[in-house]
């Protein structure tokens, strides 16, 4: 099908962006489109107005100081295949982004947008919530710094104001930290059915912090904090990291669907929990 | 909206609607109707399309999003009556049934090649399920992208027209 008319705006500089959007309500911010224009175009949504933020210079890059990486509005999926600095951060960012789309959906989508977006099994919305990310928004009355665990509310849903557009997300950098990645999607590219993201860092043979996100498991991203807290402290075993594992997936709420029942989800979790452990604790050894 | 565009090295201007896609604006716009719409919501990939020789779903990009760019079409890639490469692979290995899916494929080899991407066995395949064959064709499809990425490493010059690996094996295909 094809989108309903729309007025076009495509502004140059941010704060022309935001004027244009606290003028007009009925309006969506387009970035990199590989969400918005599907929707637009099977008429799931028909906005009066669109405001093209592409032309808008200085958001296509990802910068690091201070212990912080800064993601820009119009970071595209395959910008993240190369982050472009040195911290295991930059490799889980490199990986997941291989799992998001393909790559003409890579060459277009944005981090941001995703993030945005909320879909419940985007990867990218994982990620913001076990890193801790910090959701930089901004409108025409201000500045707004949404912690990712107060940024997704359900599906597609998300604590976003109208009349704000997110131009950047902060995320600390791991450090000594490791990753571990894991995910079962129906085909590649596809989204995730579940995908789990851990976080590890230890403290001599024993786990320090842990940090742990979940894609596809429940109507938003999760973050299983009794498993996390269950694993502080503790030796590395195989036996501590399989009932971490067990307890991140008894505490979720799955969600059901015609592709999965909650029940395979729950499996998913645990199975997919305790390999992204694993391997985040094979990267420290 | 007036957009300028340089399709396939050649300059146009069109007057289009916002709403307007790129996918549309080349087919009915232009009359370049090689690039296919199939699903139009960006899963099927026939309409990928080359945007400053990145890949693109043209059906999630607006024209007026291209105002400047360059666009290759799956017009724009034979020299006359000789095939690219890609084509030519997908000539010899019977990586067509229908036909409906080839230009969204050819497209996309070329977008990855022109990006400087070169996968193994295994990053093509998932490369590939970026687009859809409804004629399930996809074992031919995935060996003519083979026999592409062979020619285009063993030539230092892309040839053009001439595989240097004629990959003819009809009897394992069709047993």
């Amino acid at each position: 099908m094809k989108p309903s008319p729309f007025r076009y705006i495509a502004p140059l500089d941010l704060d022309e962006a935001l004027s244009a959007l606290a003028a007009s309500p009925d309006t969506k911010v387009l970035a990199g489109g590989q969400s918005l224009v599907p929707a637009m175009n099977l008429r799931l949504t028909a906005p009066g107005a669109i405001i093209d933020i592409n032309g808008i210079p200085g958001y296509d890059r990802v910068t690091v100081a201070g212990g912080t990486a800064t993601i820009g509005m119009l970071v595209r999926h395959m910008d993240l295949a190369r982050p472009g600095f040195d911290d295991p951060l930059a490799g889980a960012l490199a990986e997941i982004s291989q799992h998001v789309g393909h790559l003409p959906i890579r060459t277009r989508g944005t981090f941001v947008g995703s993030l945005v977006h909320a879909d419940p099994a985007a990867e990218w919305c994982a990620l913001a919530l076990a890193t801790e990310a910090t959701v930089v928004a901004r409108s025409a009355g201000g500045t707004r710094e949404i912690p990712a665990a107060g940024f997704f509310l359900g599906p597609f849903t998300t604590a976003l104001r109208e009349d704000e557009i997110v131009t950047e997300v902060r995320i600390p950098l791991l450090g000594s930290g490791t990753f571990g990645f894991a995910e079962i999607a129906r085909t590649a590219g596809d989204f995730a059915t579940v995908a789990a993201l851990a976080l590890v860092r230890l403290d001599g043979d024993a786990f320090g912090e842990v940090r742990i996100g979940l894609a596809g498991a429940e109507s938003t991203p999760s973050r299983p904090s009794a498993a996390e807290t269950s694993l502080a402290g503790q030796r590395v075993t195989t036996e501590a990291i399989a009932e971490a594992a067990t307890i991140a997936a008894d505490s979720l709420q799955p969600i059901e669907d015609a592709q999965c029942s909650s029940g395979y989800r729950r499996h998913l979790a645990k199975v997919l929990v305790m390999r992204a452990l694993q391997q985040a604790v094979g990267r420290a050894a | 909206m007036k957009v300028q565009l340089t399709v396939n090295g050649t300059s146009q201007t069109v007057d289009v609607e916002p709403r307007r896609t790129l996918a549309d604006t080349l087919r009915e716009d232009l009359g370049m109707t090689g690039t296919h719409l199939g699903c139009e919501h960006g899963v099927c990939g026939a309409c990928t399309v080359l945007v400053d020789d990145s890949p693109v779903r043209s059906c999630l990009m607006f024209a007026v999003q291209a105002g400047g760019s360059k666009i290759t079409t799956i017009e724009g890639l034979a020299d006359g009556e000789r095939l690219h490469p890609i084509q030519q692979a997908f000539v010899d290995n019977f990586g067509l049934q229908c036909g409906f899916c080839t230009p969204g494929f050819v497209m996309l080899l070329e977008g990855a090649h022109r990006m400087g991407i070169e996968p193994d066995a295994d990053a093509l395949v998932e490369l590939l399920a970026s687009n859809l064959c409804r004629c399930t064709g996809y074992v031919a499809i995935k060996e003519a992208a083979a026999q592409a990425l062979a020619v285009r490493r063993s030539s230092t010059a892309p040839s053009r027209g001439r595989p240097a690996q004629p990959a003819r094996r009809p009897t394992r295909r069709y047993r």
